[in-house]
């Protein structure tokens, strides 16, 4: 062995408990608002009213299971169109990778809800159990009275706020107005009394306890998000050529940078590394250990910015009295950024000429067709008519592209005739049994091709639809 | 494989493993981790303790919960017997045209008799009731013991030459059997095979319109169209139970082949007869 002197490595790494220390400044001002604005969002969307008409919910934004159907404001998604969903992944991510590759984990340090969710309970505990070196002070004393009821009164109000982060998350699932009145009177299905209590639950574990591991070990998004930036992406960084070396300052000692070495940036890091070690992946981009350097530098009238937000582009001009440069344009961010547009465009165009009316025919394959008693061929079918728009369509249906084909539908025209009149209910799926029958001698091969013909009554909008009809072989 | 050794950068022992010189770091997993491992070996055990789980000597561990699909199943099957109870005492209490009348019932039938049918009927008829030679197609509009509700509930019931009593049966003579003489038989069925194809006004064929109206008329019909009160098969179009060449009419004129279907009083229940007469009628033949 090479290194025989070397301890084995551990099987595994405690968890290293981070005690944030309270810090004010710009980040942490942004910091708050953006957490007030998502939380607002989250507490308050499920309220909205959007007016679809009698028969359906009036929630602006409603996730209905048993519809199914997704409804966000105007846009009403049935199941066959996921897709939408799906194009909404993906312009999150290339929303991602853009901004990463601008201002970098921006979404980690600020919008993502473990950081908001954190953020919050950290608050609560800074609240109850006193800042950093109380906390500290506290974890290491003795059982106490002190001790014990403040700890219970943390984890309560951490289940609190857990309790409401999961029961508002059903809102999104059901008729907010009508769930809460159940939830509260204890009316509600088992299913959302698990939901709920499945949230509540990973809130206060994840938020409460695994904290900065969920970004460590559980969230991929960090492991890769490295090949986003290039030396232009904003970073949090030190500056260690300002920096170095570091030192409390003494007299008659000027060689020393301008890092005093007062661990503050290291106290109030979240995810506690310090930032001065270089560039880190566990590092969430939140930049409150910028407003702490920034507060010492401002004590001490120090230039501000020891620690920076800013691109490595622009700390290199600085470090050689070079002019600094704002570089958003560039390849990266432009191909991004086409990308996130077409995505858009791709989207918005696929729901601005969203087809209210969908058809899917299956014929019938066994028996392939059928000898009627006075001679003709018949074919069955199973036609499907997908009304989208909220109020009941009258269609007309036809035959084209057979000399004189004859259709009867079952339950609607029990007679052979050319064309019948059908309805489908509001936002219904209309299913027909529909059988078609011709003289063999309009028949030309084995399968021929015609077309059912649906003509909304009202509005004329006419779709064919191409089948095959069987015939005899020869 | 190298020796494991301690990586520059990050300070972390490498695993020894090394692809084209990348070097896999042996970082130690987080404490969490290995307790939802643990949590996850303790939650097995208990799995097994409460589930039927090891194989003994002469049996198996039954769990302390008792569970087998078997119960679960029958638990369900109660379960669906008492939803289905309602329905039940509609379709035994309602004649069939009723019940065909009433949408809930009418899809309830629609249903329970496509499984019946793939279950009873297909092996014989053909799924969706294509049928084939000998088995008559149930989706055209050619009847032989009639094609309303009642009359398809009916032959389901009682069977066609069945063990039943109330069967429904036809036999038409061996005409082969002393009957009629070769050379009659090879002009009836001349005549027969004109009929189904609608050229039997030209009077080409005189004998063999002769010994079809005075053998044959009286069940299959001056013109051929056929009798259902006696299971006459109309002969006048270009559906044949058996086949339409001129042979085939031959031999079924000399000596007839009469199939036989079963009564499925005795196998299904009344309401799953009802309910696969109704899937029936919707193949696309119904009167």
């Amino acid at each position: 062995m090479a290194d025989t002197k070397e301890k084995p490595p551990a099987l595994y790494e405690k968890q290293v408990k981070a005690y944030p220390q309270r810090i004010k400044g710009t980040f942490r001002n942004i910091k708050w608002l953006t957490l007030s604005v998502v939380l607002g969002l989250y507490y308050v969307l499920p309220w909205f009213r959007w007016d679809r008409g009698p028969s359906l919910p009036n929630q602006a934004v409603l996730m209905d299971m048993s519809g199914p159907r997704i409804y966000f404001f105007a846009i009403e998604i049935w199941p066959q169109e996921i897709y939408y969903l799906t194009g909404l992944l993906v312009l999150g991510a290339i929303g991602l990778f853009l901004a990463t590759a601008i201002a970098g984990r921006v979404w980690c340090g600020f919008t993502c809800p473990q950081t908001i969710w954190t953020d919050l309970f950290i608050y609560v505990e800074g609240l109850i159990e006193g800042d950093r070196n109380k906390r500290i002070k506290l974890d290491k004393g003795p059982m106490t009275v002190n001790k014990i009821w403040r700890k219970t009164l943390k984890h309560t109000v951490w289940l609190v706020i857990s309790i409401l982060t999961g029961g508002v998350f059903i809102f999104y699932f059901a008729n907010a107005p009508e769930i809460l009145v159940d939830m509260v009177t204890g009316q509600a299905s088992t299913t959302v009394y698990g939901f709920v209590a499945l949230t509540t639950g990973m809130t206060y574990l994840l938020a409460g306890m695994a904290r900065e591991q969920v970004c460590i070990y559980m969230c991929p998004w960090p492991r890769f998000q490295g090949s986003m930036f290039d030396e232009d992406s904003l970073i949090v960084t030190y500056e260690e050529w300002r920096g170095e070396p570091r030192g409390k300052p003494k007299k008659g000692l000027d060689s020393l940078g301008d890092c005093v070495d007062c661990n503050l940036c290291v106290a109030v890091c979240p995810v506690g590394i310090d930032i001065r070690k270089g560039q880190q992946f566990e590092c969430i981009g939140c930049a409150l250990c910028v407003d702490a350097c920034d507060s010492i530098m401002t004590k001490l009238n120090r230039p501000l910015g020891l620690i920076t937000y800013d691109s490595i582009t622009n700390q290199n001009a600085r470090k050689n009295g070079k002019p600094q440069t704002t570089n958003i344009v560039r390849p990266r961010t432009m191909s991004y950024a086409a990308m996130l547009l077409l995505v858009i465009g791709i989207m918005g165009y696929g729901l601005m000429n969203r087809s209210e009316l969908e058809i899917n025919v299956q014929r019938d394959r066994a028996p392939l067709f059928v000898h009627l008693s006075n001679g003709d061929i018949r074919n069955g079918y199973t036609f499907k008519i997908l009304n989208m728009v909220n109020e009941e369509q009258t269609y007309t249906l036809s035959i084209d592209g057979l000399d004189d084909a004859k259709l009867w539908v079952i339950g609607v025209a029990p007679d052979p005739v050319e064309q019948v009149t059908i309805h489908v209910g509001a936002d219904q799926v209309g299913t027909f049994r529909i059988f078609v029958s011709v003289s063999p001698d309009a028949l030309e091969e084995h399968f021929d091709d015609m077309e059912f013909v649906l003509i909304n009554t009202k509005t004329g909008e006419k779709t064919e639809t191409e089948v095959a009809f069987a015939g005899p072989e020869d | 494989m190298a020796e494991p050794e301690k990586d520059e950068f990050t300070g972390t022992m490498t695993t020894g493993h090394e692809w084209d010189g990348i070097k896999e770091l042996d970082t130690p997993m987080p404490r969490w981790w290995v307790w939802t491992f643990y949590a996850c070996i303790v939650w097995a055990i208990g799995y097994m303790i409460y589930y039927p789980s090891w194989p003994t000597l002469t049996d198996h561990w039954k769990g302390t919960s008792g569970y087998t699909d078997r119960k679960a199943l029958e638990e369900e099957l109660a379960v669906r017997d008492v939803e289905r109870a309602v329905w039940y005492e509609k379709f035994t209490s309602q004649d069939i045209n009723q019940i065909a009348k009433d949408n809930e019932l009418l899809n309830f039938a629609m249903s329970g008799g496509k499984v019946i049918f793939g279950e009873n009927c297909s092996a014989c008829h053909g799924s969706q009731g294509s049928g084939a030679p000998g088995y008559p197609v149930l989706a055209d509009d050619d009847w032989i013991w009639g094609g309303s509700l009642t009359a398809i509930e009916t032959s389901i019931r009682f069977g066609i030459r069945s063990s039943h009593d109330d069967t429904r049966i036809s036999d038409m003579p061996e005409f082969g059997d002393d009957m009629l003489e070769k050379d009659d038989i090879a002009e009836v069925a001349d005549y027969v095979l004109a009929l189904s194809t609608g050229k039997s006004d030209d009077d080409a064929n005189e004998e063999g319109k002769e010994v079809y109206e005075e053998e044959c008329a009286s069940c299959h019909g001056e013109d051929g169209e056929g009798g259902r009160e006696s299971g006459a098969p109309r002969l006048s179009d270009g559906i044949w139970l058996y086949d339409g060449t001129r042979e085939a009419i031959i031999k079924q004129v000399t000596k007839p082949s009469h199939g036989v279907m079963p009564t499925w009083e005795d196998r299904l229940d009344d309401v799953s007869i009802k309910q696969v007469a109704i899937y029936v009628h919707s193949l696309g033949g119904g009167e």
